[in-house]
């Protein structure tokens, strides 16, 4: 390996192809290992809470109290297990940037496409379809794994029931819009951990802390904390949530609206920032 | 080609290039000298667009870097830190390369066979050494066959194998008339490698021109004289046309051979208590020139003339 015969080539004779941003951001996407991981960690998650909320709401089903039977909810039950892939996807969105600071890629990246926006760009897309595929995978999954397992005379639900196939579809919805979220995070902080302590401070730490403000401050905001929304949105009977809601629809617009203010600051920043 | 045209860059508070111009022309080796922390690495980073500059310009083919449509089919670029992500292959690392500026994917094949890597190519990089890690960027840079190239310490860490094949590999480049411009500490390294020199100091151009032109007005040899007559051979080696500094007990003598020097002194009578030639090495010579680099910042200029501006 010590001499080198170099080609002949010159610049001219190498032929022009398209430049397939996308494809590039899905090969970078699909080579690195947790990727696949966290993909992994969320199925096992979100289906293993789906079949145990099914097979305990059955063996316990006697013990449930009148009102507790009629406000079942049985498609919301199993779908509580999305709270996982909604923590999960964040490190997935979240790594997708955060690596590139992390390993020096970045700069590879922004030499090879030096319009910094279309970068960020082609990276929501590869994350926020991954993140729906995956989401809506898990979330019929989860409910349909958890609806076998829950027997009669425990309620069961079916998608033909009004309102269940909108939270089924909300549910993998919210993942997708998380995960853009958390990529966005990743590209105004630029460090891995940095951004999923905010991510995850955002979405469970936010919630706590505004519980323990006085009811009048908290409640009109506790609305549009994610966590609350994705609960909401994943319910076809609303007892078991506390205080106002946002409709489903307004729900997923607030959570498509916190991806978009995301990935709109991290673009600008990443458009003016030193790489 | 490589223009740069008076460029600063800050860093909150300190001044990472000041006032910085000068070209790389294609065909040949440009080495770009300086001591650590002189400010090349950010110069090259500036060049490929990745760092804003506060002031002037820096165009690649006339063009700044992110006016580029398929940059990496014009530049190719080895930056000072290792930039690859452990987990992915060497293959795979030059594939979404290859996928964002339209080149073939077989292309990643034959530059991996270029450089060597042909066997560890499924890989992880993670696992590669430092000297594969090393040919790994440059197979990304050499990878849109550009005309320009940009290589920041590329040896730095190689074993001697490694360090000739880079060599050799930049050589290469130059003789297809390509760009070539690379960056190193070393002033030994360069003299075996480039073929001119820009040369920085703080931030600032020291000199730009080919490296026997460096070496002439840097390294070239001064003559030591002892006399008890010093004053007065001093005033007669002036006359012709030395440059004399008083070295407490001698005169150091540069423009003339220690020959020239004994028959002036001679040929006026005036007795010699020592002359001697002093040979400063060409790492001696770079870094007395780099050393008190800062009183030279006002005098950079972007004269394309290959001239070797000197220390006092
Ligand atoms: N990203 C940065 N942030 C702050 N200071 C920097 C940064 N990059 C370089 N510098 C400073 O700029 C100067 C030049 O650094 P550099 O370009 O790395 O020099 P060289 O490559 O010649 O060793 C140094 O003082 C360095 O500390
Ligand atoms: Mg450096």
């Amino acid at each position: 390996m010590t001499t080198l015969t170099l080609g002949s080539t010159t610049p001219a004779d190498l032929p022009v192809g398209r430049s397939r941003l996308i494809a590039s951001e899905w090969t970078k996407l699909r080579t690195v290992r947790s990727t696949w991981w966290t993909l992994l960690a969320m199925a096992v998650v979100t289906l293993g809470v789906a079949a145990i909320a099914g097979s305990a709401v059955t063996h316990n089903w006697h013990t449930f109290s009148p009102v507790q039977r009629l406000t079942f909810d049985p498609t919301g039950i199993t779908l509580k297990g999305l709270l996982f892939s909604q923590l999960i996807v964040g490190v997935l969105g979240v790594l997708v940037m955060s690596a590139e600071y992390g390993t020096g890629t970045i700069r590879a990246t922004l030499a090879a496409t030096p319009r910094r926006g279309r970068v960020l760009a082609a990276k929501a897309v590869v994350v926020g379809a991954l993140a729906l595929v995956a989401g809506e995978v898990l979330s019929f999954g989860a409910f349909l794994l958890g609806q076998s397992l829950l027997r009669a005379p425990a309620a069961h639900a079916t998608l033909s029931q009004p309102g269940v196939l909108r939270a089924v579809v909300d549910g993998g919805v919210a993942v997708a819009l998380l995960g853009l979220f958390a990529l966005g995070l990743a590209a105004i902080v630029r460090h891995s951990a940095g951004a999923i302590t905010t991510y995850v401070g955002v979405l469970l730490v936010l919630p706590l802390i505004l519980q323990t403000l006085p009811t009048s401050f908290s409640q009109p905001i506790l609305k549009f904390m994610p966590l609350h929304i994705t609960n909401t949105v994943t319910s076809v009977v609303a007892v078991g949530i506390q205080g106002p809601s946002l409709s489903p629809w307004a729900g997923i617009g607030v959570l498509a609206l916190d991806a978009a203010i995301a990935i709109g600051i991290g673009g600008t920043l990443l458009v003016r920032r030193d790489a | 080609m490589i223009e740069v045209h008076q460029l600063e860059k800050r860093y909150r508070d300190t001044v990472a290039v000041r006032d910085l111009s000068f070209s790389v022309p294609p065909g040949v080796v440009t080495g770009f000298l300086g001591p650590n922390g002189s400010g090349k690495s950010t110069t090259m980073r500036v060049i490929m667009g990745l760092d804003r500059p506060d002031t002037g310009t820096a165009t690649i083919n006339g063009r700044p870097y992110a006016e580029l449509r398929h940059p990496l089919r014009e530049v190719g670029a080895l930056l000072e830190a290792r930039a690859i992500h452990p987990g992915r292959s060497a293959a795979n690392h030059l594939r979404f390369l290859a996928q964002t500026n339209g080149i073939p994917l077989a292309r990643v094949d034959e530059v991996l066979d270029r450089v060597g890597l042909s066997e560890v190519a499924r890989r992880r990089v993670g696992k590669f050494s430092l000297g594969m890690g090393q040919r790994l960027g440059i197979a990304a840079a050499l990878l849109g066959d550009p005309g320009v190239l940009l290589f920041d310490e590329p040896v730095n860490g190689l074993d001697p194998e490694g360090i000739l094949w880079v060599r050799n590999l930049l050589k290469g480049l130059a003789a297809e008339g390509r760009s070539v411009f690379v960056s190193s500490h070393l002033m030994s390294e360069m003299a075996l490698t480039a073929d001119r020199l820009v040369v920085i100091g703080r931030g600032a151009l020291i000199s730009e021109g080919t490296v026997e032109d460096f070496i002439a007005t840097t390294a070239g040899t001064s003559v030591r004289v002892r006399s008890p007559r010093t004053a007065q051979l001093r005033q007669l080696l002036e006359a012709q046309g030395a440059s004399v500094t008083d070295d407490v007990e001698a005169l150091d003598v540069r423009g003339l051979d220690a020959a020239q020097v004994g028959e002036i002194a001679c040929a006026a009578g005036i007795a010699l208590h020592e002359l001697s030639a002093q040979t400063a090495s060409l790492e001696e010579a770079f870094m007395s020139l780099t050393s008190d680099s800062v009183e030279y910042h006002g005098r950079a200029s972007a004269s394309p003339v290959p001239t070797g501006r000197q220390a006092r």
